[in-house]
C-alpha cells in the first residue's frame, strides 16, 4: 500500500561508521542505503545499475562483508560499519588498470569493490573459484576476463608484496 | 598505453551524469501511454496528488514541430492525443523530490480508446492493423547480382531454411540520463551519449533554437552498444521542455525498468535461405528474404535493413544472388541501433544455414566455407571487388587450430557414445564486418575535426566522438601522440561539447578509431605546418614550434583542421545497390565448443576461439576487450537474453528476469588477430567494435547442432527452446551422438 502522497515519515538520525570516520544523517527511514551515500553524502563512486540487487554496481561493504546497497534500508547500518569504493588504496589498483578490468566503469566500482574483497580474503578461493564469486557483479562491456586477470594478477602482487613487506 | 580514464572509473572518480553536483533542480519523469494504438480520449489527474508543486509538460509546450528529428520526422516528441506504442510518452512531470515525482507518475491516468494493432512483424497486416503506407512496409531493399531464377533452377542441389532472432535489449550498466538547464539564453543539455550532434540537431528542430542558444555535452557515459546513438534525443528534449518550462535545472534519470521497457532494442528478425549449389559444395545461387521488427516509427530501420541484407549473403563468392529486404511497422516500441545494427541477424541466419547445407549435403562445414570463402579478386553481393590482400582462409585456419576443432571433434564423438546425459559439440562461423557508414554514408556526413596547439607545445584533440567504454580516448591520444612524435601526456582530448568541438560525426558503425582517427592524422599534419614545419617533424621540434607560434600570435587561437575525404576508387550507387558498400571490412572465424544438459536442456559455452584481421591492432588490451565483451553479449544473445512481450513492450523489464550473461555462465575468450594493415584507416586500422557480436550465436548453434543433432535455427536458444526442439525429435535420434534417453 502507498503512502498518501505528501504525508511522509519524519526523518530519522542515523549514526554509523563510514570509510573509518563516525556520520550522522537525518533520512527517511525506508531510504535506500545507496541514495544516502550518492545523494545526501555525495559519495557518487557507488553506483545503480539495476536497484534490485541483481547488477552489484552498487557493492558496498557492511561491517566487511560485500552487499548491495540497494536493499539495504539506510536504518539498518545504525552503528554499523560501511565502506565504500572511495575508501579504496588507487596504489594497488594497478592490475585493473593494466589488464583491462574498466571499459564504460558503469559497473567498475562494484566490480572493484567485489574484487577487493576476494584478495583480502584469498583463502575464499580453496573453495570457489574467481568466475564463481563475481558472478554477482554484472559487466556489459568486458566479457569478464579483463576483471578475472586483474584479481590474479591483484592476488599475486598482494602474495609479493606481503613476502617482501 | 594504459587505458587514460581508467584509475578515475576504478576509484569511483569519473562523473557521470547522476553523479554530476546540481542545485536547486527538478526531478523529470515521463508518464507514458498503456496501451499500443489508439485515441487518447483522456488524461485524469488523481486526487491524492498537490498537482500546484509539479511542472507539468504536454505536447502543446513544444515551442516548434512536435517532432524527433532523425531519418523521418515521424515520431513525436510526446504523443499529441494518439499513440502507437505501449509506453510512449505523453506528458512528463517535475518535482524538486525524486519520490514524488515517482508517486506523481502512478497517480495519471491516460485513457486510451483502443484501435486494432499490428503485433507480428512476420504475418502481413489485416487491413485494420495497416498503418504506414499501404502494407506497413516501412523500407524495402533489394540486392540483385546475375540472375538468380536461373541459376537455382539450374542447381544440381538447391537447400532452403528459415531463421529467427529475437529482439536483444542494451543493458548498458549506466542508463539513459540527461540534465538540462538554462544558462543565460543558452539551454545546456549534458548526459550519457554517443551522438551529441544528433541530440543537439533534434533539440534546435523541435525548440526552434539557433545552434547559438543551445549546447549539448557528453558526460562520461556508461556504455552505449547502439543504443545512447538515436534515444538520448528523446530525454534531452523531455529534460529540456521542463527546464525551459520551470526555468528551472532539471535531471531525467531512467532507473533500469523504465529503460528496459520503453528504450530501443535489436531489430527481430526473420529470415528466408534458399540456397543452390553444386554436389561437391560450391555456393552457385543465393536467395535470400530478411524481414525486420521496426517498430511503431521509423528511427533507424532502414538503416539497419540496409546493412543487414549487405551482409546477409556472407564472406562467400556467388555469381547470382538476390537479397530483398523488408523494415516492417507494428505498435511494438520502436527497436533501435544496437552493435551490429542488421549484420548479427542476418549473418546469424547466413552461418546457421551454411551448417544445414552441410547437413543436408554430407560435406564437412568448414570444407563447404574453404571452397566458397572471398578469395581476392572475388565479388560480394553489392558487386564489390575484394582485393585487400587479406587472407580469409588463413583467418579460419587459425580459429580451427587455436580450438583444436579437429581434435575435438573425435574427443566429442568418444565422449557422446559414452556419457549418458551430456552432449558436446565444436560448431564454426566465418563473418565479415563493415566498417564506417554504408556507401556514401561517410561522405554525407562531411566529418571535420581539429586539433589545437596549446601555448605550452602540447595538443587538444577536438572531436565529437565520445568514449563509451570502447577506449575513444586512449586511441584518440595514441594517434595524435603517435602522429607528431610526443609524449601521450602532451596530448589531451577535448570534452564532446557542441559549442566547442566539430561535428567529426555519431560515434556508431566502428568508424571512430579508422574514419575519425583518421582525421586526427591529417589535422596533427595540417597542425604541423601551420607552425612551418614539414611532415618529417616529431617531438621536440613539434613542442617549439607550436610554443614560438603562441609567442609570435599570442591570444590567438591555433589548430590544424581536417575534413573527410574518401578513399580513392570507392563507388556505391544507393539507386541499385551495386558497388563498394564500405571501405573496408574486417573478417572472422569464431569457434565455440559447447555441452548440453539432456536434463536440464541447458546449454554451457566451454571454450570460445575468436579469431580476426582487422587491420593493424592499435592498443592489444583494448582491441582484445573489444572482442571478449562482444563475445560475451553475443553468447547472451544466443542462449539466454529472452525479451517477454505484452502489447509490444517487454514485460521482463528486469535484470531478475532478463538475464545477461555472468562471468560463471562464460568461458574465458581466446582471441587471436591477424594483421594486415589498411592503407586508408588510422595506422593501418580497421574497424573492429561491432564484429565481434556478429560470430557468436551461429558459431553457438552449430555447436549445439553437432552436439545434440538436432537443428535449432532460431535464438535464444534457451532451455525450454531447445527442450521443444529436442522432444520433438527425440523419436527420430541425433546423428552425431547417442541415442538421447
Amino acid at each position: 500500500m502507498l503512502r498518501p502522497y505528501g504525508k511522509r515519515m519524519p526523518a530519522i538520525a542515523i549514526t554509523f561508521t563510514l570509510n573509518g570516520s563516525p556520520v550522522t544523517v537525518d533520512v527517511d527511514p525506508a531510504a535506500r542505503l545507496l541514495d544516502t551515500l550518492r545523494y545526501q553524502l555525495t559519495l557518487t563512486g557507488t553506483k545503480e545499475g539495476c536497484g534490485e540487487g541483481e547488477c552489484g554496481a552498487c557493492t558496498v561493504y557492511l561491517d566487511g562483508l560485500p552487499v548491495n546497497s540497494c536493499l539495504v534500508p539506510t536504518y539498518q547500518v545504525r552503528g554499523h560499519r560501511v565502506e565504500t569504493v572511495e575508501s579504496l588504496d588507487p596504489g594497488a589498483l594497478e592490475p585493473f588498470e593494466r589488464c583491462g578490468a574498466t571499459q564504460c566503469g558503469a559497473c567498475t566500482p562494484g566490480v572493484v569493490m567485489t574484487a577487493w574483497w576476494i584478495r583480502e580474503h584469498p583463502e575464499l578461493l580453496e573453495t570457489h573459484d574467481t568466475r564463481e564469486l563475481m558472478a554477482g557483479n554484472l559487466c556489459r562491456c568486458t566479457g569478464y576476463d579483463g576483471i578475472i586477470d586483474s584479481v590474479k594478477e591483484a592476488l599475486e602482487a598482494r602474495g609479493k608484496g606481503k613476502r617482501e613487506g | 598505453m594504459k587505458r587514460r580514464e581508467a584509475l578515475a572509473k576504478l576509484t569511483g572518480r569519473e562523473r557521470y551524469v547522476d553523479d554530476l553536483p546540481l542545485e536547486g533542480f527538478l526531478w523529470g519523469m515521463t508518464v507514458r501511454s498503456p496501451a499500443p494504438r489508439g485515441r487518447v480520449t483522456a488524461i485524469r489527474f488523481g486526487k491524492d496528488v498537490d498537482w500546484s508543486q509539479f511542472v507539468v509538460v504536454d505536447h502543446r509546450d513544444i515551442p516548434g514541430p512536435n517532432v524527433v528529428a532523425l531519418i523521418e520526422e515521424d515520431q513525436p516528441v510526446l504523443a499529441a492525443g494518439y499513440v502507437r506504442h505501449v509506453h510512449e510518452p505523453v506528458l512528463l512531470l517535475a518535482h524538486p523530490s525524486r519520490e514524488a515525482v515517482r508517486r506523481a507518475v502512478r497517480s495519471v491516468e491516460v485513457v486510451v480508446g483502443p484501435e486494432p494493432a499490428a503485433l507480428d512483424f512476420r504475418v502481413p497486416p489485416a487491413p485494420e492493423q495497416i498503418q504506414y503506407g499501404s502494407d506497413n512496409v516501412i523500407k524495402h531493399l533489394k540486392i540483385e547480382k546475375g540472375d538468380v531464377e536461373r541459376a537455382l533452377a539450374g542447381a544440381p542441389v538447391v537447400v532452403a531454411g528459415t531463421y529467427e532472432t529475437g529482439a536483444q535489449e542494451h543493458v548498458y550498466l549506466e542508463t539513459q540520463g540527461m540534465i538540462a538547464q538554462l544558462e543565460g539564453d543558452v539551454l545546456v543539455v549534458k548526459g550519457s551519449m554517443q551522438c551529441p550532434y544528433y541530440v543537439l540537431k533534434a533539440l534546435q528542430h523541435a525548440l526552434t533554437r539557433d545552434a547559438t542558444r543551445v549546447r549539448v555535452i557528453q558526460t562520461p557515459t556508461g556504455g552505449g552498444f547502439g543504443g545512447k546513438e538515436e534515444f538520448p534525443s528523446h530525454i534531452a528534449l523531455h529534460a529540456a521542455l521542463l527546464a525551459l518550462k520551470s526555468g528551472r535545472p532539471v535531471k531525467l534519470i531512467y532507473d533500469r525498468g523504465e529503460d528496459m521497457a520503453a528504450t530501443t532494442k535489436r531489430h527481430p528478425a526473420l529470415v528466408r535461405h534458399r540456397t543452390g549449389l553444386t554436389r561437391d559444395g560450391r555456393l552457385v545461387a543465393q536467395d535470400i528474404e530478411v524481414v525486420i521488427d521496426g517498430g511503431a516509427y521509423v528511427t533507424l530501420s532502414p538503416v539497419v535493413l540496409s546493412r543487414a541484407i549487405i551482409h546477409a549473403a556472407g564472406p562467400y563468392a556467388c555469381e547470382h544472388v538476390r537479397i530483398t529486404g523488408r523494415a516492417m511497422f507494428t505498435n511494438a516500441v520502436p527497436f533501435g541501433a544496437f552493435r551490429g545494427f542488421g549484420a548479427p541477424q542476418s549473418q546469424f541466419a547466413g552461418e546457421r544455414h551454411m551448417d544445414v547445407i552441410a547437413a543436408t549435403i554430407g560435406i564437412d562445414p568448414v570444407e563447404l566455407r574453404r571452397i566458397n570463402l572471398l578469395r581476392d579478386g572475388q565479388t560480394t553481393a553489392t558487386g564489390q571487388v575484394i582485393r585487400d590482400g587479406a587472407d580469409r582462409l588463413a583467418v579460419m585456419e587459425r580459429a580451427l587450430e587455436l580450438s583444436s576443432y579437429r581434435d575435438k571433434q573425435r574427443e566429442h564423438a568418444a565422449f557422446n557414445a559414452t556419457h549418458p546425459t551430456l552432449r558436446r559439440g565444436s560448431g564454426l562461423a566465418t563473418f565479415y564486418h563493415g566498417a564506417g557508414f554504408t556507401g556514401g554514408g561517410e561522405v554525407a556526413l562531411q566529418s571535420r575535426l581539429r586539433v589545437a596547439g596549446r601555448p605550452d607545445g602540447g595538443v587538444e584533440v577536438l572531436s565529437a566522438n565520445i568514449e563509451m567504454g570502447q577506449g575513444t580516448l586512449t586511441v584518440f591520444t595514441e594517434l595524435a601522440a603517435t602522429r607528431l612524435g610526443l609524449a601521450p601526456e602532451d596530448v589531451t582530448i577535448a570534452e564532446a561539447d557542441t559549442g566547442r568541438v566539430p561535428n567529426s560525426g555519431p560515434t556508431v558503425a566502428s568508424r571512430t578509431t579508422m574514419i575519425v582517427g583518421g582525421l586526427i592524422e591529417r589535422a596533427a599534419d595540417d597542425l604541423r605546418r601551420h607552425v612551418g614545419l614539414d611532415d618529417s617533424a616529431r617531438g621536440a621540434a613539434v613542442k617549439q614550434s607550436i610554443q614560438r607560434w603562441h609567442r609570435e600570435h599570442p591570444g590567438e587561437p591555433l589548430f590544424g583542421e581536417a575534413a573527410y575525404e574518401k578513399p580513392p576508387g570507392i563507388v556505391w550507387d544507393d539507386q541499385t545497390y551495386r558497388g563498394d558498400a564500405y571501405g573496408a571490412f574486417a573478417w572472422a572465424a569464431y569457434v565455440a565448443e559447447v555441452e548440453v544438459d539432456l536434463r536440464t536442456y541447458t546449454t554451457r559455452v566451454i571454450d570460445f576461439v575468436a579469431v580476426q584481421e582487422v587491420g593493424k591492432v592499435l592498443n592489444p588490451t583494448l582491441a582484445k576487450g573489444q572482442v571478449q565483451g562482444g563475445v560475451v553479449q553475443g553468447i547472451g544473445w544466443a542462449l539466454m537474453e529472452e525479451c517477454k512481450w505484452r502489447d509490444g513492450a517487454m514485460a521482463n523489464n528486469q535484470l531478475t528476469n532478463y538475464l545477461i550473461p555472468t562471468s560463471h555462465d562464460v568461458p574465458p575468450v581466446r582471441v587471436a588477430f591477424l594483421e594486415n594493415p589498411y592503407p586508408h584507416g588510422a595506422g593501418g586500422a580497421k574497424g573492429l567494435g561491432e564484429l565481434p557480436i556478429d560470430g557468436p550465436a551461429p558459431a553457438i548453434l552449430n555447436a549445439v547442432a553437432r552436439a545434440t543433432g538436432a537443428e535449432p535455427r532460431a535464438i535464444p536458444l534457451t532451455p525450454e527452446n531447445l527442450m521443444e526442439l529436442l522432444d520433438g525429435q527425440a523419436k527420430v535420434g541425433a546423428q552425431h551422438a547417442a541415442p538421447l534417453r
